[in-house]
């Protein structure tokens, strides 16, 4: 650390403020509407799981929101073909 | 015909009791008559920071399933004649309170009393919003932090659709309190400022409660900061505030940090 960095450090509060006002902002438009990303995840999981036999531990759901486009990753371990029991 | 109002937070450990308590008697103490409800069902405490926790016989809940009249269950402060607490019921579960009972007991009171301060338990969840369901005004009171100002924010959009008067298309008055604030620590960029808190939730001020050793004090013996050491700079913000509330212009100042040069060497915490 530089005599420089002792004038010019800042606390943690900006990172703070910023935080909130991203969150805040997709909390306020998402009010009283579903989940979309909820929503999706579960939808998606519905149609997987009418072919494929998944262990729900098996699925590992993650998700990124950013300003203004957001992630969403499903990853999911089923069986090798011999031992995937296909419902079609 | 008084006025309604809910002093509430979202998030617990904010000060909502606290902070009823001390606006509740700053007002009485101007003479007005003020009863304090406590909505906490199950886990009331507002009664133990007034200091009347030996006196409750009849509570909330007894009035509106109709076990006691409001007289009965109303308890009048010992060292201010015109405040009195209504107090929650510690034993039974919180779903014991119903709209129809909480309007059958705020409509005589709004008849009798200049205010009515309902303490609002913490959540979101059927008690908070029937503490809110009646009120005229809002006191949302929130610590400059960041799970505070987001509960703060969910609070207020339930302020303005799950109340009577957002419902009747009017709206509730809403003001922030913030308490706990410490002065230095917003300087040295360590904690949100309330120009961050009030852009953030876009709500006016009411006040801002110091960060004092104060409030421990008071709740500790059973006394609203305000009346307890009311030269405090905590109880001053609070006696500030709760004039605010009743509609008289009163210059808000800054808290700054007031540590000697020789408090901060030593590390001292504000009074």
């Amino acid at each position: 650390m530089t005599l420089f960095d002792i004038f010019k450090r800042r606390g943690s509060a900006p990172q703070a403020r910023e935080r909130l006002q991203l969150l805040l902002a997709y909390e306020r438009t998402n009010r009283n509407q579903p989940d979309l990303v909820a929503l999706l995840r579960e939808e998606i999981m519905a149609v997987i799981t009418r072919h494929v036999k998944v262990d729900q531990d098996d699925v590992r759901v993650t998700m990124d929101r950013g300003k203004t486009t957001s992630t969403l990753e499903i990853d999911i371990q089923f069986p090798n073909a011999g031992a995937m029991a296909i419902a079609i | 015909m008084g006025k309604v109002v809910v002093v509430t937070s979202g998030k617990g450990g904010v000060g909502k009791t606290t902070s009823t308590a001390a606006l509740g008697a700053a007002l009485a103490q101007t003479g007005l008559k003020v009863v304090l409800i406590d909505f906490d069902v199950g886990l009331r405490n507002l009664d133990l920071i007034m200091g009347a926790e030996r006196r409750v016989v009849f509570d909330l809940v007894n009035v509106t399933q109709g076990q006691a009249k409001l007289s009965q269950a109303l308890i009048r402060d010992k060292r201010i004649d015109t405040l009195f607490l209504l107090p929650a019921s510690q034993t039974r579960d919180k779903d014991a309170l119903t709209e129809e009972g909480v309007a059958s007991v705020i409509a005589p009171l709004k008849a009798k009393f200049d205010y009515v301060l309902c303490d609002s338990p913490a959540g979101i969840e059927r008690g908070a919003q029937l503490a809110m369901r009646f009120a005229d005004d809002a006191v949302i009171v929130t610590n400059p932090e960041v799970s505070s100002v987001r509960d703060s924010d969910r609070i207020i959009g339930l302020l303005d659709s799950k109340t009577l008067r957002a419902e009747r298309g009017e709206s509730v008055n809403k003001h922030i309190l913030v308490t706990r604030y410490d002065a230095g620590r917003a300087a040295r960029g360590e904690m949100l400022t309330i120009e961050d808190v009030l852009e953030i939730l876009s709500t006016p001020l009411l006040g801002i409660i110091p960060e004092s050793q104060a409030v421990l004090r008071a709740s500790n013996l059973g006394s609203p900061v305000t009346l307890n050491e009311p030269n405090n700079a905590a109880a001053r913000a609070y006696i500030e505030a709760a004039r605010r509330l009743h509609g008289e212009t009163v210059p808000m100042a800054l808290p700054t940090d007031r540590r000697g040069f020789l408090d901060r060497l030593l590390g001292r915490k504000a009074a």
